[in-house]
């Protein structure tokens, strides 16, 4: 008897506690984001008069921070435009090169036995856990040498290399719900081996594809350290991330510096909203099984 | 199993066995040929590199000497590890990394498996909640870390303004700047690292929707049956947790514990982009940026480096030994 009574007040308490604990977790979530668009919205000095107010009062409203962080530097603006161009070409010339080369690489670790499978996992798995901080002495150095650390196609060539491994397990997670039995059919009916991939493997791996290929393109749109450390003497190359780091100096006020986060977060958040289920599903595959 | 069983065991007809080797040998080929691009590109921009780094850490180099700087050759010197050794910096940014790496990962673990049981069972609007409990983690590490940064500010931020307004502070906090606060409960006052709690907590909040996400798949694929005999049987909720649900999770909760140990004591932008690792804060990672680029010492950085590789190697290994017959990378 004394059981069932505290079963029936946990329920009770759940029952409160559940709704609670939620709007808890959205609120600690969503409000840092409501306060970056909030802040870049009003001038700086009625944030410095009243910073505890968290909402835009009528006529208070000004779009002076976006106007500032996007006119090109001849205008005495930040040059964002520039900047956001500069990430879009880094993000899909990083994304075209890294799918291509990882859908044959994920495709021969979900299909075929070969010579060394164990130590190109292990390779990769290394890659996928070790400090970029390391890599980027060597990389720093070497690039400093050659002369060629301001290129952006350098960058391009760091960000293949860093998000190959991680590409290669999520492709290959969905390329091992093709059922081979279809593959096999078409190598009966005579087709090679890149045929096969082709005309069989990738149609059904579309979607597969294009969610891999957001998750890559805001792997190098987020990147930090590899743009500060090559690019921050020039620039002319720099991208959003390195741009809205650099907006941190006395004179730029905060609000500027919110515009800029916001022009930075608005397309992921939009590539994210886009394509959640396929991406997480492809990076949680393999979690289900304990 | 198919293939398996097609093949006749023994003993195999000669024709046939030879037709199994031929197709095996044509598989491993094709099979190496479709990996080596990926081999290739992961060995000259990662392996190499980290190789040289190795060879760098036993050399004096500075980064003004780059240009007439010979590969392999120079002399080499154990000078760089023996000063991080004797240096009290070094040990200081050892324990910043541990305390960081630990509490951080413990941090997001247990709001990620809050979040999960949470969101588990469904309610309108649950796909919505999902996606935006997984903001943190998705969002550019630079924009959120400034969205912090304002908010904690004592001059215009929003925490300080609540707690000088509104809950009474005398002061307002320099939570990213101060190294050392005092907390006074009952009269009795301890001291805080500040600053370092501070990062601690932005790691947290940041990685907790991996946690999240990883918990919340398991819970899904989780069999109902124990559940509903457990209830039937007059368990409460929280028996049924302990008893039914957690003994489920604990193994990716030991695979997020180890991933999110591995990429905090890696952790640069958060920590860099938050407090420079200034008051109290600098950790290995912040070590390493400012040896290569303010004191402009490549060999002492590469040492900070190498000394990171070494630990994170020893991880790479109990990850393998405890989940590496998984064959999987989540």
């Amino acid at each position: 008897m004394r059981g069932s009574r505290r079963y029936h007040i946990e329920v009770a308490v759940l029952r409160v506690l559940r709704p609670l604990g939620i709007a808890f977790f959205v609120l600690i979530t969503l409000f840092p984001f409501y306060y970056m668009v909030l802040l870049s919205m009003r001038e700086i000095s009625e944030v410095i008069e009243s910073p505890g107010q968290i909402w835009i009062g009528i006529g208070e409203f000004t779009t002076a921070a976006y106007e500032r962080v996007l006119k090109p530097t001849s205008e005495g603006g930040e040059g964002f435009v520039e900047f956001l161009i500069n990430s879009a070409m880094l993000g899909v010339a990083t994304v075209i090169v890294t799918i291509l080369v990882s859908i044959l690489g994920a495709y021969a670790v979900s299909r075929l036995e070969f010579f060394g499978k164990r130590a190109v996992h292990f390779l990769f798995l290394s890659v996928y856990l070790f400090p970029p901080i390391l890599l980027a002495i060597p990389l720093f150095v070497a690039f400093s040498k050659l002369q060629l650390r301001g290129e952006l196609w350098v960058l391009v060539i760091v960000y293949i290399a860093q998000t190959l491994p991680i590409c290669v397990y999520m492709l290959r997670n969905y390329f091992e719900t093709v059922p081979v039995s279809l593959e096999e059919a078409a190598e009966v009916d005579g087709a090679t081996r890149l045929q096969v991939i082709r005309k069989v493997t990738l149609p059904l791996a579309v979607p597969a594809i294009a969610a891999t290929s957001l998750f890559v393109f805001m792997i190098a749109w987020n990147e930090f350290l590899f743009a500060l450390l090559f690019l921050v003497e020039e620039r002319p190359n720099w991208t959003v991330s390195l741009g809205v780091s650099q907006l941190t100096n006395i004179e730029t006020p905060a609000t500027t510096l919110m515009a800029g986060s916001v022009i930075l977060t608005l397309p992921i958040i939009v590539l994210f909203l886009f394509a959640e289920r396929l991406m997480t599903e492809g990076l949680t595959r393999g979690a289900e099984k304990g | 199993v198919a293939a398996q069983l097609e093949i006749p065991a023994p003993p195999p007809a000669p024709s046939r066995s030879r037709a199994r080797d031929t197709r095996a040998r044509r598989d491993s080929r094709a099979g190496l040929a479709l990996v080596s691009p990926t081999v290739i590109v992961v060995v000259v921009m990662v392996v190499l590199p980290v190789l040289w780094a190795l060879i760098l850490s036993f050399q004096r180099i500075r980064l003004l000497q780059i240009r007439r700087l010979d590969i392999l050759g120079g002399e080499y010197t154990l000078r760089n590890y023996d000063l991080l050794i004797n240096s009290s910096d070094f040990l200081e940014a050892l324990k910043n990394t541990l305390l960081y790496s630990v509490l951080g990962t413990t941090g997001a673990i247990v709001l990620g498996l809050a979040a999960a049981l949470l969101v588990r069972r469904s309610f309108r609007g649950r796909g919505l909640v999902r996606g935006v409990l997984l903001l943190p983690w998705v969002a550019p590490v630079v924009a959120i870390a400034f969205v912090w940064q304002v908010l904690l500010s004592p001059q215009l931020g929003f925490v300080n303004a609540v707690g000088t307004n509104v809950l009474g502070w005398d002061a307002p906090i320099p939570f990213l700047s101060q190294e050392e606060g005092t907390i006074t409960i009952a009269g009795i006052s301890i001291g805080v690292p500040t600053a370092l709690l501070m990062v601690i907590l932005f790691e947290a909040w940041k990685s907790f929707p991996f946690a999240f996400l990883f918990i919340l798949a398991r819970l899904q694929a989780a069999p109902a049956e124990l559940e509903e005999a457990a209830k039937v049987d007059g368990a409460t909720p929280t028996q049924t947790f302990r008893h039914i649900i957690l003994p489920q999770l604990m193994g990716v909760i030991a695979l997020i514990a180890v991933l999110r140990f591995i990429w905090t004591f890696n952790a640069f932008d958060e920590i860099y982009l938050l407090t420079g690792g200034g008051a109290g804060t600098e950790v290995l990672a912040t070590q390493v940026y400012s040896f290569l680029t303010a004191r402009n010492d490549v060999g002492a950085s590469a040492a900070v480096a190498m000394f990171m590789a070494a630990v994170l190697a020893v991880m790479l290994l109990v990850y393998l030994k405890f989940f590496g017959e998984r064959d999987r990378m989540q």
